[in-house]
């Protein structure tokens, strides 16, 4: 008998040679998929940070300025009314005949003038304001050059040279400001504290920062504590019935419902019946408090659930009440858990867009919101914006803001894992 | 083999499992031996209890004797754990779990809508088959119930409260040093045996243990066995065990159950020395359990 059959070490030393390569096998398309993962994020990346990282700088040009009283059209300097009429484009642009003479034809003048932001007179005047003995001196300045200069400087030396807005007289100006060392890159503050412009140059996303916070601070202060409540309700106090079991199911139906459609929600309840102010990060937010509510209450129930029915026993047994069961011992339990999920829901609410669109945060604001009413924007929808935007400068702007938004989304998830590694309780 | 000869093989193998079927209509029969005390400190008659539609405990009356130690016995599945859940209503939490039938405590029926649960289990504490410490300092563990029941408030009263309660279970000389240290990280003996000073922290008259040492190891075992008989002093205790050799040491009567039916009552001694009912008999010369 055994002459005949094969032993039966022999039939699994046979098989097993089979069986080690299936899981080499198996191994190298695990290995393949985790590569075309991180090959496409690092594509991301590469082509954001390539593309963003220039809109954290920006390109200045110094010129020297005299606030001469006779241009600027102002006699005193403390006399705020006369302040805010004062003609500093005119000081500007006087300041740029003076460094390269003064242009004859009307084209030249106005190229001449294109060289320097008009952010720059704004700029001018503040200083002035602040400094009232500035009127009548000069002082040398490093002004925001307009976004053409930026672009061709930034391009400048690379492959693809931006020169379709230069024309031979900008050149020829750039170029001896080159040699004096009299334009720079210099770090952009701006991006970070102005609101959206039309010129690329003044642009940032102070506003759209501002209104994601207000935004997701309504959101928060809504879907935290109503996620909490019903997951809190649905597991410790509902019965088991048909009822209950028809609003799980709609729960997690709603956590799959596509956002766009809490928008026109929130546009047809909010805005049209409940007139709530169009473009605000109120609205935003009770929008958004919508669609993380079901992730929230999701993710809280199942913290509750992950808490061991021998701690609920133990309290139960020593006479505390269901409530005192839930917030004594449940609750504190399940907390890391909870804030996970309302952190990760945040995360989902920051990067939202769509919903946002329909409730009007897609207008163009210029103003920094300063209160829950104010129209805002938020930065995914400010990204939208900005992608949409014919100005080549724009481009940078777009991906610094992605940057910026994916720094946020880092940070919170990185807040979501410390704060569950922290409160962790081992039983 | 024919499945037919597989069955009159094993049943020739064991004579006793075939002796037991042969016994079944024996369970119809009134419980065996002396279920009911004077002077009894609960009282439970015609008892049913029903996971939804399945029964899990039929008609069984039962007598817990003033500062007693019962011990209910019987193998997997017999009832005994759902019945000492029945004495302090922590069955209420389970869904689809209904009670009937008689259950007094001190005269009083603890299943009257007027008895609030949680003032009952106050009275009728719960030790469980696996150490359940709170994720809190022993310290934090002990005064629980004590602060939840307004027994002590002043921080003094509750330091005597825990010490007192951890000399009582024994506890106290290995732990006082170290009250501020969380309970979970006790050994699993030490754990139960906090769990046994949270239960007395707040004086129960009853208290109810279910396997309290299933989840030891004999030395630990051998503490809280002692500590058991220390208390029976002062408490009446109910004991859900699986160990024969535990019911014998520990308890003053034993009540042997089998598939939802109490079987027969007696003094422990009594039960193991001399059993009156056969499937009693059965079950503690290890022919089935």
């Amino acid at each position: 008998m055994t002459e005949r059959k094969a032993s039966t070490a022999e039939i699994i030393r046979a098989s097993l040679k089979r069986r080690y390569r299936a899981e080499r096998r198996f191994r190298l398309y695990g290995i393949a998929a985790v590569s075309f993962g991180l090959l496409a994020v690092l594509l991301l990346l590469t082509d954001i940070i390539g593309k963003g990282h220039g809109a954290f700088r920006q390109t200045y040009v110094q010129l020297r300025v005299h606030y001469d009283p006779d241009v600027l059209g102002i006699a005193s300097a403390t006399d705020p009314a006369a302040l805010a009429l004062g003609d500093y484009e005119a000081v500007v642009r006087q300041a740029l005949h003076q460094r390269f003479g003064a242009p004859v034809e009307r084209a030249e003048r106005r190229e001449l003038s294109a060289l320097i932001s008009n952010a720059a007179g704004y700029e001018l005047q503040d200083r002035l304001r602040a400094n009232p003995a500035l009127l009548g001196a000069s002082e040398t300045l490093w002004l925001l050059a307009d976004d053409d200069i930026d672009a061709w400087f930034k391009s400048r030396g690379g492959g693809a040279e931006f020169t379709s807005r230069m024309s031979e007289r900008k050149l020829a100006w750039v170029d001896s400001l080159l040699e004096k060392g009299e334009i720079a890159l210099r770090f952009n503050l701006d991006f970070f504290t102005r609101g959206d412009s039309r010129e690329p140059e003044q642009a940032g996303i102070g506003g759209a920062v501002k209104g994601s916070l207000l935004t997701l601070a309504i959101t928060l202060l809504l879907s935290f504590p109503i996620g909490v409540a019903a997951a809190i309700y649905l597991e410790e106090f509902a019965p088991q019935n048909r009822w209950t079991d028809f609003i799980e199911v709609n729960i997690n139906n709603l956590a799959a419902v596509p956002s766009v459609i809490f928008g026109l929600l929130g546009l047809a309840v909010f805005i049209n019946f409940f007139h709530m102010p169009r473009s605000a990060p109120v609205l935003g937010g009770v929008v958004l408090a919508l669609v993380t509510l079901p992730t929230v209450i999701i993710s809280s129930r199942a913290a509750i659930k992950s808490v061991p029915p021998s701690i609920r026993e133990a309290a139960l047994g020593v006479g505390a009440s269901r409530m005192q069961v839930v917030l004594g011992h449940v609750l504190p339990l399940a907390m890391p858990g909870m804030l996970t999920g309302a952190i990760l829901g945040m995360a989902r609410a920051l990067g939202e867009t769509a919903p946002l669109l329909m409730i009007g945060m897609v207008a163009f604001i210029v103003d920094i919101p300063h209160g829950f009413t104010d129209p805002a924007t938020v930065l995914p929808v400010q990204i939208f914006l900005w992608a949409d935007s014919p100005e080549r400068a724009f481009v940078e702007k777009t991906s610094g803001a992605i940057m910026v938004l994916l720094a946020f989304l880092t940070l919170m998830n990185a807040l979501a894992v410390v704060l569950r590694k922290r409160l962790e309780r081992r039983w | 083999m024919t499945t037919a000869a597989l069955d009159s093989a094993s049943a020739a193998a064991a004579p006793g499992r075939h002796r037991v079927t042969e016994l079944s209509e024996l369970l119809t029969q009134r419980t065996t031996g002396k279920p009911f005390v004077d002077a009894a400190k609960m009282r439970t008659r015609n008892v049913n209890v029903y996971y939804g539609e399945k029964q899990a405990i039929f008609d069984v009356g039962l007598d817990i004797g003033r500062n007693q130690v019962i011990a209910m016995i019987g193998p997997s599945g017999c009832g005994k754990s759902t019945f000492l859940r029945a004495l302090n209503r922590m069955n209420d939490t389970v869904v689809g779990c209904r009670v009937t039938g008689e259950f007094l405590l001190d005269d009083e029926d603890i299943y009257a809508p007027k008895m609030d649960p949680v003032a009952l289990r106050a009275r009728v504490g719960m030790v469980f088959q696996k150490p359940n410490p709170f994720p809190k300092s022993i310290y934090d563990n002990v005064a629980y119930g004590a602060k939840l029941h307004g027994l002590a408030s002043r921080r003094i009263e509750l330091d005597e409260v825990v010490e007192g309660s951890l000399r009582k279970a024994g506890l106290w000389e290995e732990v006082k040093d170290r009250l501020v240290q969380p309970g979970t990280g006790l050994s699993g003996g030490q754990q139960q045996r906090l769990c046994i000073a949270r239960a007395i922290a707040i004086n129960p008259e009853v208290i109810l243990m279910d396997e309290p040492c299933s989840a030891l190891d004999p030395i630990a075992t051998a503490r809280v066995e002692e500590l058991i008989a220390e208390l029976a002093e002062n408490y009446t205790i109910a004991i859900v065990t699986h160990s024969m050799q535990q019911a014998a040491r520990v308890s003053h009567r034993t009540a042997y159950f089998h598939l939802g039916k109490l079987i027969e009552v007696n003094d422990t001694q009594m039960v193991f020395t001399s059993p009156q009912h056969e499937l009693t008999e059965a079950y503690i010369t290890g022919r089935f359990g």
